[in-house]
Formats: C-alpha cells, structure tokens, sequence
C-alpha cells in the first residue's frame, strides 16, 4: 500500500461523509411528503433485490478459495436459504448455515 | 402516571429492537474482527482501522475500499468503488421515507447514521408487519435494533487489530457474511413478485460481475425492483 497518512485520512473522512449523506439521501430531504405509488411498489422489493445480486458472486466464486467453486460453501448457502425459507426465521437459517458450513469442513477434512 | 403510560409503548419498542437486535451479535462480531485483522495486514494503523469501522460503519464497503488500496487504486476509484457499494442503502433511506418522514430531524440523522443492513432489515419488516406502530415507536424500535450491534462493531474492530493474527483461515470467517445475507433475505421472500424480484437480481448480477466494483450490483438491483413492482402490478390486473 503506498499512501500518505494524510490520504488515507482524505479516503476515510470521505467515505463517512459519502456514506452519511447517502443513508441521509432520501430521510432527510424528502421527510414525510407522499411518495408517487409506483415509487413505493418499487421501494418495496429493495432488501430482495439488492442482496441476492450482492451475495450470488460471493457464493459461486467466494474469495477465499480464490473463485474456485467450493461445494462446501455452496452446500452451506443452500442450507440456510431452504432454512430460511421454510422457517420464515433469520436466525434459524444463519444457524442452519453456520452449522452446514463448519460440519461439511469437517467431513472434507476427515476424508 | 400519564408520562410513564406515555413511555410506554416507545420502550417497549425499543427493547422489542434490542431483543430482535442482538442476535445479531453473533454474526457482525467475527465480521468487524476480521476487518481490524486484514486492515492491519494490510498496513493500516490502529487509528485508521477504528475510523474505518466508526466514521464509516459500513462493512462491505470498508472491505471494498481495503481490497482497492492494497491493489494502489487512485484515491477517486477507491471512494468511487465503497460508495457505489454503498449506493443501496439510498434505495434504504428512501424505502424508510412512509415510515420515519414524518419524525424529527436529529432523529432522521441518527437513523441515517446507523443505517445498514441489519436494524434497517429488521425495522422495515416490522414496520410493514405492524402498520398501527406509531412513529416514536418506530424510531424506538430502530436504535433499539442498532444498539447491540453498533458498539460491538467498534469493539471486535479493535480486537480484530490487536489479537488478529492468531485466527486461523480454518475458520472459514469469510463466508460468514454471505450466510447472514442470504438468512436475512430467504424470509423476506413471501409473494411471486419478491421471488421473481430475487431471481433476477442473482441473475443480472452474476452476468455483470465482470464490471467495476458494485456497478453490477446496482443494475441488477434497478432491474431486479423494477421487475419485483411490474409482477406485482400484474398479479393485481389479473386478479381483479
């Protein structure tokens, strides 16, 4: 890494303020005047369209086997996106997840 | 006894918050851990780390923005690549808009501060699943969601930076966080249109994946809301 102290200082302070301003965007400007319907319909599907576009690369090619496909890993996602669907539970689903994860290692391990 | 029955439902939000919140303990905390851990790698200083993790709190970005310094990225593709991944959480603070517009301005800015994916999942399906919530409540419930969390982001960063380089790779500690995601989204998908809305999102994003950090991303997510908010508007024509 070959940065100044000072521009790494520049990046961090930036970022905060980039990121504040972002997540302030539309609360703070806006407040409570009504939103158009169709905003709102699209508004409603962000969590379901954000995380699965930001989570699939991460699953097929994940960085710590240097975007090799693992089975393991894919193995775990898929346990805790049946979990997570079946039980409508978050935590059940991590927990089925973390569970698959670190039981597929040791059984790859073993063998 | 007219405060106290006043107070009332707003603490009883925010310690409702603070319940669903801290759960997720158990996931951030290995996460902020290896965040101090690699940015000290890295070369970081133990300042820098924790201004990282307080100024900016928000973790996939702080990895992005590490992941371009240690490639010796220019200063503007650095910011340029975390804030784009950042960009989702305008689409966030937008969706919180029917919900919290209504309250004050300080604590509009103090939702906007601890805006990131996990009080914000857990207070937008709380406001839609309890429509009579008041906005005080809501506003209760959300720092209540963020109060578990937050200072534990602060305090595994630290403990990241100091004690990190004993943990092994065995542990797996990376793939922790898609497993949140994908344990945070799998419930939300309860109608055909969020189903399609997710399908698409895998789909856009996996074909872009080869562009510049978080650009694909936000494609796959314009397309993917969009597709969500059309199903939907088809399944009510065809059901009328």
């Amino acid at each position: 890494m070959n940065y100044s102290a000072a521009e790494i200082w520049t990046i961090i302070g930036v970022m905060g303020i980039g990121t504040f301003l972002i997540r302030f965007s539309f609360l703070g400007l806006i407040g409570d005047r009504p939103m158009p319907q169709f905003v709102l319909r699209l508004l409603r599907y962000t969590p379901v369209a954000v995380l699965p576009a930001m989570v699939a690369p991460l699953v097929l090619w994940p960085t710590a086997t240097d975007g090799q496909f693992d089975p393991v890993r894919m193995l775990a996602a898929m346990a805790t996106v049946a979990v997570g669907l079946w039980s409508r539970n978050v935590l059940w689903a991590i927990f089925a997840g973390a569970l698959t994860l670190y039981a597929a290692m040791g059984i790859t391990a073993v063998l | 006894m007219t405060t106290s029955t006043m107070k009332t439902p707003a603490t009883s939000a925010y310690w409702a918050g603070l319940r669903d919140g801290a759960p997720f303990i158990l996931v951030a905390a290995p996460f902020a851990m290896v965040f101090g851990v690699v940015a000290t790698d890295a070369g970081l200083t133990l300042a820098q780390v924790m201004g990282f993790s307080v100024l900016v709190i928000a973790g996939a970005s702080q990895f992005a923005a590490l992941q371009m310094m240690v490639e010796n990225a220019s200063i503007a593709f650095v910011l340029l690549a975390a804030l784009a991944v950042n960009l989702r959480m305008a689409m966030y603070s937008a969706s919180l808009v029917p919900h919290l517009g209504a309250a004050p301005l300080w604590q509009r800015a103090c939702v906007a501060y601890l805006n990131f994916d996990q009080p914000y999942l857990l207070s937008i399906s709380r406001y839609e699943a309890r429509p009579a919530m008041t906005v005080p409540e809501r506003f209760a419930y959300f720092i209540g969601a963020a109060t578990p969390i937050t200072p534990l982001w602060f305090l595994m960063t630290y403990v990241g930076v100091v004690a990190g380089k004993s943990i092994s790779d065995a542990w797996a500690l990376d793939f922790i966080m898609p497993i949140m995601f994908l344990a945070l989204v799998a419930p939300m998908v309860k109608s055909l249109a969020h189903a399609a809305a997710a399908a698409v999102s895998v789909s856009v994003g996996l074909l872009l994946v080869g562009l510049p950090s978080g650009t694909g991303l936000l494609i796959a997510a314009g397309a993917a809301m969009l597709t969500g908010a059309l199903v939907e508007v088809w399944l009510e024509k065809r059901a009328q």
